[in-house]
C-alpha cells in the first residue's frame, strides 16, 4: 500500500463519505455524555412523548429519552463491529493463508472445512446458538459472530495467497531458513493489507446487521442499551401501529447509517485495490451533446 | 459427471456437519438448556414423548455420548424429529410441513425475480460503465445492502400498510378465507405476499447486481469481446451473447453466498410480516423454547440451501464446459 494507494483512496468520494460517517460514530461512542444529557436507561419522563426541544426524538414506552438511547447505543454496536470484525478477519487470514502456504493435505483439509462452514446458512445457525445461550451480551455476541463469520474471507484470502506462493520474496525467506509461521505473518500478510482491510470492513458491516437482527428478535440482552434492543422494544410495544414511529425509525436509521459507512468504505477499497474496477472517466458533457446531436438528426 | 459427484459428496458431508452441530450445540452449552427446558414441560406432555425428547437432547444418562449420537443420527434419517412442545401433541414433522409452501412460494418467486433483475441491472451498468445509470444504481444498492432487512419490512408496513393502506401487512391470507384453488383465494394470497416479497426483493437484489457488474467489467476487457466489436457485431449481441453470457457463470457459482443472505432476509421479513412460513415458525419455536421444532427447522433450512447450491453447481457444470474438464 503505497502513497499512491492512499491518495487514490482520499480522492474517492465514497471513501470520504464513509470515513466521515464512521468517524462521527466513533466520536459518539467514545464521548456519549457530550452529546446527550439524559441517562439512556432512566425511566423518568412521561411515556411515548413526541419529538420536542427537550426530547429531540421523543421518549419510549417506558419514559426513556430516545435520543440518549441512540447516542449511548453507539458504543455497543461499534464494540461488536470492531471486535467481531477484527477477530473473524484475523482467523480468516490465518486459516486461508496457512492453507495456501502449506498446500497438500493441509490445504485440502482446511479448504474443505472452510467450504462446509461457508454453506451452512449463517443466520439460522446464529439464531439456534443464541437461543441456547439466552440473553446474549456483548461478549457472547462477539464470540458467536466471530465463530461463524470467517469462512468467506478465508476463502478469498486463500486464493490471493495461492497466487503469491511461487513469488521470489517467499523463496528468499525460505532460503533464509525462516519458520512457516514467520513467513505467513511477516511476509505474506503485509502484501495483502488492502484486501484485509476491505475484508474487515465487510465483516464489520455484517456483524452490525446480524447483531442488531438478533437483538431485534429478542435474542440479545433486553436490558442492554443497543440499537437492536431499541427496535425490539419498539416492536414489542407495537410502536408502528400505535403511531410512535420514531421509536422504530431512529434506531433503524442509525444502523443503516453505520452500515452504509462500512459499505461505502469497502466499496471504495475494492475500487482502488482492483484496477479493473476503478471508475473510468467519461466526458459526460460530450456524450450528452452526442446524444442531443443524434436526436436532432433523427 | 465427476464434478457433479464431487459436489454431491460435499453435499452429504455438509449435511452431516449440520446434523452434528444440532446434536452437540445444546450439549456444549453450560447446563444443557434443552434439558432445563424439558423440566418445564414435565407433566404437560405425555411420558412417552418426554422420553423421546430426553433421548434427542441427551438427558437420558443411561446412554453414553457416542451411543446417543448414533441414536440421534438414526432418528434424523428416519424423519423422527420428536414432538413439538408448542404445538403439542403434533409431531414436529407435521408442523413443519404446514409452513413449507408459504416460504417456498414467497422466497422462490422473490429469488428468481431478484436474480433476473439484479443480473440485468448489473449487465446494464457494466455496459454503460461510468454513465449516469452506473454512477447511480450500484452505489444506491450498496447503501441499500447496509439497511437491516427487518427494518425495510417495518418501513414498508408503516408506509404502504398503515399510512397508505394499499396492501395487507400481516399474515399470509385473510383469516376468514379457507384454502381452495379459487381465484379469490389465490388473489388474496398474492396480495398478502406482495409487501413481504417486495421488501425481500429490495434487500437481496444488490448482491446479484454488484457481482454481475464486476464480472461483466472483467469480461468486457477480454479479447473475444474486442474481436466481436471489431467484427462490427450489433452492440446488443456483444453485450448479451458475448460479455454477459460469460460473466453470468461466476454469478451462478456465487449463488451459494447470496443464498445465505436471502435466507436470513426471509426469516426476518416473515417475522416482521407475521408471514406463516418457515422463518416465522423458527422464531416462534425460539420464543417458546420449542427446541425440537427449532432443530428440525434449522436442518430443513440447511437442506434447502444445500439443494439449491447443488442445483446451481449442476447448472454450472452444464453451461460451463471448463468445470467438466478441469477437475
Amino acid at each position: 500500500m503505497t502513497g499512491r494507494f492512499w491518495r487514490a483512496l482520499a480522492r474517492s468520494p465514497k471513501a470520504t463519505a464513509g470515513a466521515i460517517l464512521l468517524a462521527a460514530f466513533i466520536v459518539l461512542a467514545l464521548f456519549p455524555g457530550l452529546f446527550a444529557r439524559d441517562s439512556p436507561t432512566a425511566e423518568v419522563y412521561a411515556r411515548n412523548l413526541g419529538p420536542s426541544a427537550a426530547h429531540l426524538f421523543g421518549t419510549t414506552g417506558l419514559g426513556q429519552d430516545i435520543f440518549a438511547q441512540a447516542v449511548y447505543g453507539t458504543r455497543q454496536v461499534l464494540e461488536i463491529a470492531f471486535g467481531a470484525g477484527l477477530a473473524s478477519t484475523v482467523i480468516a487470514a490465518l486459516i486461508g493463508v496457512a492453507a495456501a502456504y502449506l498446500g497438500g493435505f493441509w490445504d485440502g483439509a482446511l479448504n474443505l472445512f472452510t467450504d462446509v462452514v461457508l454453506v451452512i446458512p449463517l443466520f439460522p445457525l446464529l439464531i439456534v446458538i443464541a437461543a441456547y445461550v439466552h440473553n446474549s451480551g456483548t461478549g457472547v455476541l462477539i464470540a458467536v459472530l466471530t465463530f461463524t463469520g470467517w469462512s468467506y474471507t478465508a476463502r478469498q484470502l486463500r486464493s490471493q495467497a495461492l497466487s503469491l506462493r511461487s513469488r521470489d520474496f517467499l523463496a528468499a525467506a525460505r532460503a533464509r531458513g525462516e519458520r512457516g509461521a514467520y513467513i505467513i505473518v511477516m511476509e505474506i500478510l503485509p502484501t495483502m493489507a488492502s484486501l484485509l482491510i476491505a475484508a474487515f470492513l465487510i465483516n464489520a458491516l455484517y456483524d452490525v446487521l446480524f447483531a442488531s437482527s438478533l437483538q431485534f428478535i429478542g435474542l440479545g440482552d433486553p436490558n442492554s442499551v443497543a440499537w437492536g434492543t431499541m427496535l425490539y422494544w419498539a416492536q414489542n410495544n407495537e410502536a408502528l401501529q400505535t403511531g410512535y414511529y420514531l421509536q422504530a425509525i431512529v434506531p433503524g436509521a442509525a444502523i443503516a447509517l453505520l452500515g452504509a459507512a462500512f459499505a461505502l468504505l469497502n466499496y471504495a477499497f475494492d475500487e482502488v485495490s482492483n484496477p479493473a474496477l476503478r471508475p473510468v472517466r467519461v466526458r459526460r458533457t460530450s456524450r450528452l451533446l452526442d446524444r442531443i446531436g443524434r436526436l436532432a438528426r433523427a | 459427471m465427476r464434478f457433479v459427484l464431487r459436489r454431491a459428496g460435499f453435499f452429504l458431508l455438509t449435511l452431516w456437519a449440520a446434523v452434528t452441530l444440532n446434536f452437540f450445540l445444546p450439549r456444549m452449552m453450560p447446563g444443557n438448556p434443552a434439558i432445563a427446558m424439558m423440566g418445564k414441560f414435565r407433566g404437560k406432555v405425555g411420558a412417552q414423548e418426554l422420553q423421546t425428547l430426553e433421548q434427542i437432547f441427551g438427558a437420558d444418562s443411561k446412554q453414553s455420548l457416542p451411543a446417543q449420537y448414533v441414536h440421534y443420527l438414526g432418528d434424523i434419517f428416519t424423519g423422527n424429529f420428536g414432538t413439538s412442545l408448542f404445538y403439542y401433541p403434533s409431531p414436529v414433522i407435521d408442523v413443519v410441513r404446514g409452513a413449507i409452501p408459504w416460504t417456498l412460494g414467497l422466497v422462490g418467486v422473490t429469488v428468481i425475480l431478484a436474480f433476473v433483475l439484479g443480473t440485468g441491472i448489473g449487465i446494464i451498468s457494466a455496459w454503460r460503465r461510468g454513465g449516469l445509470f452506473d454512477s447511480l444504481a450500484p452505489p444506491l444498492l450498496v447503501i441499500a445492502s447496509a439497511i437491516p432487512y427487518f427494518w425495510v419490512g417495518m418501513m414498508f408496513i408503516l408506509i404502504f400498510g398503515l399510512k397508505l393502506q394499499w396492501l395487507p401487512w400481516s399474515g399470509g391470507m385473510n383469516l376468514t378465507d379457507s384454502p381452495a384453488w379459487t381465484p379469490s383465494f389465490i388473489g388474496d394470497v398474492v396480495e398478502h405476499a406482495l409487501l413481504p416479497g417486495l421488501a425481500l426483493l429490495i434487500t437481496t437484489i444488490g448482491t446479484w447486481t454488484l457481482t454481475m457488474r464486476n464480472n461483466m467489467v472483467t469480461t468486457l476487457a477480454d479479447d473475444y469481446v474486442r474481436m466481436a466489436r471489431a467484427k462490427g457485431l450489433r452492440p446488443h449481441r456483444i453485450m448479451l451473447n458475448y460479455a454477459a453470457r460469460n460473466a453470468i457463470l461466476p454469478n451462478l457459482t456465487g449463488f451459494a453466498m447470496s443464498l445465505g443472505f436471502v435466507v436470513s432476509g426471509a426469516i426476518l421479513i416473515e417475522y416482521v410480516f407475521n408471514y406463516p412460513g418457515v422463518g416465522y415458525m423458527l422464531l416462534q419455536a425460539v420464543e417458546n423454547e420449542d427446541y425440537p421444532l427449532m432443530q428440525a427447522l434449522f436442518l430443513l433450512i440447511t437442506v434447502a440451501v444445500l439443494v439449491a447450491i447443488l442445483l446451481a453447481d449442476i447448472a454450472t457444470a452444464i453451461f460451463d464446459p471448463r468445470t467438466r474438464t478441469s477437475r
